[in-house]
């Protein structure tokens, strides 16, 4: 079992690579020339004023960074500098839960049907079903996002007219942004579980239970999956990132009102505290659930020490 | 040094030849096919969204401009920032690979510790990041020297130099893996013996040795860049307009999809080409790694 050393030193690295992050995007977001509340729409001085002094930007590169960090401390993404009646915090509270129902599904989508095929494929090795599976996901896996997805418009959307082109609401709108996400990393997961299935069923273990005389049902799917699927849950961490930056794209092409489009905007707007607020949002998310998935996978390989 | 077998295994595999023969054909169409072409078929003229038809094979966009020669400029962008892209990656990730690996000790095991964090990282939103620093930087800088050139391109140089940034990743890890094999080989202690300098022994021994698999990784990192590349042109953030790029086609033919009037050429076309890009690059650069890499497969 997990010992509590262990787990302090997941979260004090867990804190460290947070604190990179916040601190990598601050200075890139400064870095870059004129002040955060230059734009055609000039804002009136004392207002403007008021506002470099709340957030410290008069002050020293030092001083504003660590401003900056304060305000995070406390949970304030500050102001967007573009839509400026709204703060990130209220943006990303309105985008998010869009981001993270599609996320969700397509997550689930990606590792439940991926390991279902991938079985189906290593039980039928060798036949033209598996042969045909394998083909189709190779093709999956080398069609980005923004061909699929424009594609299952035009086909499902326009000509046969069985799913709404996009928008957000209704559970039909939800099945081709969700099939769009998750298809390339399906086909994935399923070549990953292929092998890692093949693999484990010429291990003495599987024999040992067939020589009981179990079910081969029993045999493959309380058995031999707890083991093969190990490759699949150290793949879940990098899935939910590519996940998350799929969606931008996916967001787009559906016109899903998530913080994808939001992200896009704020770099085409010079929109720094949003962009920020954004970044730094997604890799919080993304940190913490790879360290949910480390933790899930010293539990459930005994192999692995969990001190390492 | 490549086994001259590996180039009749190669010679022998036919999806080799399907791959390279595609390639083949659409590098020609992107560099010399738009020479065939009236002058002015890149304007917008005033045939607007019309069906594929003798004159315009893949019909016309928006703006009445040849959907096919807007596709052949587009390929060859894709293809100039593939190869660019590919090339820096190359170089940071060999020489990357070749320090941790020949060190070894604890600066290499940090070295591979730094590679294992940039993984985890979701690169291409960081790139979106480095987008927004670096172009007005380098627009400023550019325009007070008096550079015009870099003016109207500094978008696509900043996309290319991190695109090369982020994807050198995979080309360290193999490297070094390779490396630390071959430095235990007694060519290498008769090297060192005969006192050759760590970097003379790097470049004249153990790189000549690596060059196979590095040619693998390299034509496996081309589609990689150009998919990242078309994803930002896809979102508005990569080639800027008049010039196009796949991505930026698939976002026009995207955009130009609705129930009315079904635009499908400026969609099919470009993702068809794209598709056959993809695909020639993916199965060349398998069938190298199945010619060429008889060691890590």
């Amino acid at each position: 079992m997990l010992s509590a050393s262990a787990l302090a030193k997941r979260l004090l690295s867990f804190v460290a690579v947070l604190f990179c992050v916040v601190t990598i995007t601050f200075f890139l977001v400064r870095l870059s020339p004129g002040g955060p509340f230059d734009s055609e729409r000039k804002l009136p001085p004392a207002i403007e004023k008021a506002l470099l002094k709340k957030y410290r930007l008069d002050g020293s590169l030092w001083e504003q960074y660590t401003a900056y960090l304060g305000d995070l401390a406390r949970g304030d993404l500050r102001l967007s500098t573009k839509y400026r009646n709204r703060t990130v915090n209220e943006i990303l509270a309105q985008t998010l839960p869009v981001t993270m129902t599609l996320g969700s599904i397509s997550f689930f989508l990606a590792s439940v049907l991926g390991v279902w095929c991938g079985t189906f494929a290593a039980l039928q090795h060798g036949s033209w079903r598996d042969a045909g599976a394998m083909l189709f996901a190779l093709l999956a896996i080398s069609l980005p996002a923004f061909i699929v997805g424009p594609l299952l418009i035009l086909v499902f959307s326009l000509y046969l007219q069985w799913l709404p082109v996009g928008g957000w609401g209704s559970f039909s709108q939800l099945i081709l942004p969700a099939i769009t996400l998750a298809l390339p990393y399906v086909a994935y997961i399923a070549r990953l579980m292929r092998g890692s299935m093949l693999e484990t069923l010429q291990m003495n273990f599987v024999r040992t239970a067939r020589a009981k005389g179990l079910g081969e049902l029993r045999v493959v799917y309380l058995h031999a999956l707890r083991v093969a699927i190990l490759p699949v849950v150290t793949f879940l961490g990098p899935l939910a990132a590519h996940l998350l930056t799929g969606s931008i794209v996916v967001e787009t092409i559906f016109h899903l009102p998530g913080s994808g489009g939001f992200f896009v905007h704020s770099v085409l707007n010079r929109d720094g505290f949003l962009l920020g607020g954004v970044v730094i949002v997604y890799c919080f998310l993304l940190v913490a659930f790879n360290f949910f998935v480390d933790l899930a996978y010293t539990l459930l390989d005994r192999r692995i020490k969990p001190c390492d | 040094m490549i086994d001259p077998r590996s180039w009749k295994k190669l010679k022998k595999n036919p999806v080799a030849w399907v791959a390279a023969s595609t390639l083949a054909a659409l590098v020609a169409a992107a560099f010399l096919g738009p020479l065939f072409f009236p002058a002015g078929a890149g304007e917008p003229g005033p045939l607007q969204q019309a069906a594929p038809s003798f004159q315009h094979w893949c019909g016309t966009d928006l703006n009445g401009r040849d959907v096919l020669f807007r596709l052949l400029l587009g390929l060859r962008i894709s293809f100039l920032v593939g190869l660019a892209g590919a090339t820096i990656s190359f170089f940071i990730g060999t020489t990357y690979g070749l320090i941790a690996g020949y060190a070894g000790g604890s600066l290499g095991a940090a070295m591979m510790r730094l590679v294992d964090i940039l993984y985890s990282v979701p690169r291409l939103i960081f790139i979106l990041v480095l987008i927004n620093a670096l172009n007005a930087s380098l627009q400023e800088t550019a325009a007070s020297l008096g550079w015009q050139w870099l003016v109207a391109y500094s978008r696509i140089t900043i996309l290319v130099l991190s695109l090369g940034m982020i994807e050198w990743l995979t080309m360290a890890r193999i490297v070094r893996g390779q490396v630390l094999g071959i430095k235990e080989m007694t060519f290498i202690s008769a090297a060192r013996a005969i006192g050759q300098s760590p970097t003379k022994i790097l470049l004249r021994h153990i790189f000549p040795n690596l060059l196979g698999i590095v040619i693998v990784y390299i034509t496996l990192t081309v589609p990689a860049v150009i998919i990242d590349e078309s994803f930002l042109s896809f979102l508005g953030l990569g080639v800027e307009a008049p010039l196009a790029s796949l991505g930026s086609l698939l976002s026009d033919g995207a955009g130009a999809l609705n129930p009315v009037r079904i635009h499908w050429w400026m969609l099919v076309f470009p993702s068809a080409a794209m598709v056959l890009l993809l695909l020639s690059l993916n199965f060349l650069g398998d069938a190298l790694r199945d010619a060429l890499d008889n060691k890590t497969s």
